[in-house]
């Protein structure tokens, strides 16, 4: 990395994408620096860092609206949201626990990676929350997109399309959210002992029931410290509603597993909060070797897939962890392989991710690999192949916004195009 | 004459009517295709009746496999496609145009799939909004999104506007509860987008294909997220007289952490009216705010006690909290039957402009103003909590120049709900009637990017191509298109 571009505003920006573009210098798009793990690695020579386009442009708790320049550090967002009560809904993880990274997270890097957490799947995703973009794009013209206001729908919607393109579109500059109260009170229902099936199907209900569950989780029983499994559901709302919630949940859960006798427990406070911090950021892979997956599945696939997954890595010898959210929608699956060697490593990652890949796809749904060497995502696609049509459409996007090939090349691999699979 | 103008329609293409017909005949059934003249003319117009115009034909398909057929010949022939859900556009979003053929999806309308352990329905979109919340309902389930139109309103035409309703704030608007797609694309071919589960790989291209205004591709099945239906829900209704103290009202229940499902408002002249004809027993007040909020009975009250007691703060000249499900419905009975109250007493320009909540009373106030300068009355009613407005231009079609005055008045209300940092549409979509308009909220940059966004999907520009972006603004595109067809459909790079 031979120099870093540190632009104080958006015009700055502009000038220096368009310079780039002249000169057909590629850049690296860095915030915090906090999820360069995820994707592949940059190649570039230039690094653009977003570091000083810092600060909240607008904020109207009465009209529930933030706006901020994009690397504004996520931290700051959070904590003038919280004088109002307030929140971003979609509750972002933080990639540090996982990756081992240092830095601030910024509000950029967020919607960049459209990053969200347990949340999501009540509230959703962070594409959901987000009304408004500025962005430069390859061309080295400002666009601006959506706006300030929740409802919005003139011309596309480039708001969505920016949201998770991983800086291979245009450069943020400014974001606007739409940011949701945050409740009086909020507590978790843990259920002890469940099999995965009965606890996928628990959290089923408990999601079909009218109480608002905004958190539903299942952590398996692990071997090392041999603790039951843990169903959880949170809730959330003004004190006696939540009170009145888990009363009703606690019913429901004991009929739906046919059984008074299950240990239940209410967990509140500061351990509550760590709690869902440790799911959010998914700590069990904090330090750990393993690579990590993600699967975005149908809830109740989530039995199937777990047990075919299972089936595959027990004749393979190899130790899988696991933990549920999203009421089985999302799979975190870390795999602990010990090849030794660069090539052995990328060769056996690539049969994992086959292997996983191949069971979704019976089902439906997709398979990133979050976290690996830097090798084994060279070696493998992290991101799951796209359909030919799907692929076709992204790679003519992706010209049409940045025709050079300057902005955060590499990343999502050489070109959609390259990573064409059989089909869906 | 009204002041929207469409493009002069393509006389060759028109010249070759009958041999588009034929093609079409030959790969598709002739119950689908509709051509002769006294059967397009139902098709003439969608809900914004003042333009009318009669396409070449009509296709009102009944699987993707025969869209995916009309659409390849289409394509290879050259003729523009107007995509049409139930026509109930107030936009002008399905307006034909004499040079184009009318793709319906009123025949696509199978429920395909109904999973309620993952949450999820999957239809095909044609659909009525309400009919999808039917299918769950006696499960105990719903479809968020409700537009007012939501017993005639397909899903097609949901997705292509981005529909919200009257219970944005709490659940989102279509884009928030659409969790996948099967769209056939402008040259025929076939492609799916997300799926029953949460977000996408890659690109969000689903998010790109939701409020697209059938420019991108036509939607021919949804996957769409269904929602468990709380307990109960139950309304407060509270009068003021002066708007501004209502939007202090609306701002400050947010402040204080209460989400309501709905917040609605209505002015003073359509709290007459509406009360004149439907009898709900509204009071003499300038602002009307009705709060609905939901949950388990002991719930209800405990959100009910808290909004009561932040509107009595600012003196509300009424407050009547609904105790019963009876007092419930004379509530809402008023507000509900706004539109047609109206339409009672006048024809109407409905607008869609969004503005930030806290600009409700400055608009309102600049509203008036430009009622009194027109010399036109307004009505006001809307979504106050998402600041989704819909004032409704009184005026009188019969007579000569009155609808002129109407548009150029409601151009000057969207102009400044952009000025205020809102949008030209909230929900009802850009289609001819704001397409004009794009200009103040969007640069010719921010323009061209939305437009090379189309380039990608439909390279010919035949989707809907006289819709969105202003004539100028697309000319060269519609031009290019039309000189260089047939050709082999490649895309353009």
């Amino acid at each position: 990395m031979s120099s870093v571009l540190i632009p104080d505003d958006e015009a700055e920006i502009a000038e220096i994408v368009s310079a780039a573009k002249s000169n057909n210098t590629p850049l690296h798009i860095v915030g915090g620096g906090t999820r360069t793990g995820l994707g592949r690695t940059v190649k570039a020579q230039k690094l653009l860092s977003l570091k000083e386009l810092s600060g909240i442009s607008l904020y109207e708790p009465g009209a529930l609206t933030i706006v901020a320049k994009a690397g504004t550090p996520l931290a700051d967002i959070e904590q003038a949201l919280a004088k109002e009560n307030q929140r971003l809904a979609f509750e972002p993880m933080d990639h540090r626990p996982l990756f081992g990274s240092k830095g601030e997270p910024t509000i950029g890097g967020v919607v960049g990676g459209n990053i969200s957490g347990p949340r999501r799947m009540i509230s959703g995703a962070c594409r959901d929350s987000l009304i408004g973009v500025r962005f430069i794009n390859g061309r080295g013209k400002i666009i601006k997109n959506g706006g300030r206001v929740m409802k919005n729908v003139t011309g596309l919607d480039l708001v969505k399309l920016m949201a998770g393109s991983y800086g291979t579109l245009g450069v943020f500059s400014e974001l606007s959210f739409k940011v949701m109260p945050t409740n009086e009170r909020q507590a978790t229902l843990v259920v002890f002992g469940l099999d995965i099936a009965t606890a996928i199907k628990t959290l089923s209900v408990a999601l079909g029931s009218p109480f608002e569950v905004s958190g539903a989780t299942f952590i398996p029983h692990q071997d090392e410290n041999g603790d039951a499994s843990k169903t959880l559901l949170r809730v959330e709302g003004f004190d006696s509603q939540v009170s009145y919630r888990l009363e009703r949940l606690k019913e429901l859960v004991q009929k739906t597993i046919a059984s008074t006798s299950s240990e239940i427990e209410i967990i509140e406070g500061d351990d509550h909060i760590s709690l869902w911090q440790g799911i959010r950021d998914v700590k069990i892979f904090s330090g750990t070797k393993h690579q990590v997956f993600k699967l975005n599945i149908k809830p109740l696939d989530a039995i199937a897939i777990s047990e075919a997954i299972s089936a595959e890595m027990s004749t393979k010898n190899l130790d899988t962890k696991t933990l549920y959210d999203w009421g089985g929608g999302l799979i975190w699956l870390g795999i602990e392989d010990n090849e030794q060697g660069q090539d052995k490593v990328g060769q056996s990652a690539n049969s994992h991710v086959q292997t996983i890949r191949s069971i979704v796809n019976e089902y439906g749904g997709h398979v990133t690999l979050v976290r690996a060497p830097k090798d084994v995502r060279e070696a493998v696609s992290p991101f799951h192949p796209e359909h030919q049509i799907v692929a076709k459409l992204s790679s003519c996007l992706r010209k049409k916004f940045d025709p050079a090939g300057i902005l955060n090349p590499g990343r999502l691999g050489a070109d959609p195009l390259s990573a064409i699979a059989g089909g869906k | 004459m009204p002041m929207i103008s469409m493009p002069v329609p393509n006389v060759e293409i028109m010249s070759r009517r009958d041999e588009i017909i034929t093609a079409l005949l030959s790969a598709l059934p002739a119950e689908i295709v509709i051509s002769s003249e006294s059967e397009t003319l139902a098709y003439d117009c969608d809900a914004l009746s003042a333009y009318r115009c009669s396409p070449l034909a009509v296709i009102l398909p009944r699987t993707t496999a025969e869209v995916s057929a009309a659409m390849k010949i289409c394509h290879e022939l050259g003729v523009p496609i107007v995509p049409r859900g139930a026509g109930t556009s107030l936009a002008g979003g399905a307006l034909p145009t004499a040079d184009s053929i009318i793709l319906g999806t009123a025949r696509l309308n199978d429920t395909l799939e109904i999973d309620l352990e993952n949450r999820f329905i999957s239809v095909q979109s044609g659909v009525t909004n309400l009919s999808v919340t039917g299918s769950v309902e006696g499960d105990g389930f719903f479809y968020a999104p409700d537009p007012s139109s939501q017993l005639a309103c397909a899903i097609a035409g949901n997705i292509a506007m981005n529909s919200g309703g009257a219970h944005c704030l709490k659940y989102g608007v279509t884009t928030n509860n659409l969790l996948g797609v099967t769209v056939v694309m402008a040259n025929g071919e076939v492609v799916k987008l997300g799926g029953a589960h949460m977000d996408s790989s890659g690109y969000d291209l689903l998010g790109l294909i939701c409020g697209s205004e059938g420019q991108l591709g036509i939607v021919t099945e949804a996957t769409l997220r269904i929602l468990p239906k709380p307990e109960g829900a139950r309304p407060v209704l509270i009068g003021f007289n002066s708007p501004k103290t209502a939007g202090t009202c609306v701002a400050d229940i947010i402040k204080a952490g209460i989400l309501p499902v709905a917040i609605e408002y209505m002015d003073r002249l359509c709290i007459q009216e509406t009360d004149k004809f439907s009898g709900a027993g509204y009071p003499d007040v300038e602002a009307l705010l009705i709060v609905e909020v939901e949950g388990s009975e002991v719930e209800i009250d405990l959100q009910l006690a808290r909004i009561t007691s932040i509107a009595q703060k600012l003196d509300p000249a009424e407050l009547r909290q609904s105790a019963s499900a009876e007092e419930s419905a004379l509530i809402w009975k008023g507000r509900k039957s706004a539109f047609g109250a109206m339409g009672q007493i006048n024809d109407y320009i409905c607008l869609d402009g969004t503005v930030p909540v806290s600009q409700l009373a400055h608009v309102l106030e600049r509203i008036g103003e430009l009622s009194k300068q027109y010399g036109l009355d307004v009505a006001n009613v809307f979504h106050a909590g998402d600041g989704n407005m819909h004032p409704l231009i009184l005026y009188n079609a019969n007579k000569e120049g009155d609808l002129d005055i109407a548009e150029k008045f409601g151009a000057d209300i969207l102009r400044l709900c952009v000025e205020v940092g809102g949008c030209l549409t909230g929900e009802h979509g850009v289609g001819i009637e704001k397409r004009d308009l794009m200009g103040e909220q969007f640069s010719a940059n921010d323009m061209e990017m939305q437009m090379r966004v189309k380039d990608c999907f439909d390279p010919k520009w035949l989707l809907n191509p006289a819709k969105v972006y202003p004539l100028e603004v697309s000319k060269e595109r519609r031009e290019r298109l039309q000189n260089q067809m047939p050709n082999n459909g490649e895309s353009s790079k």
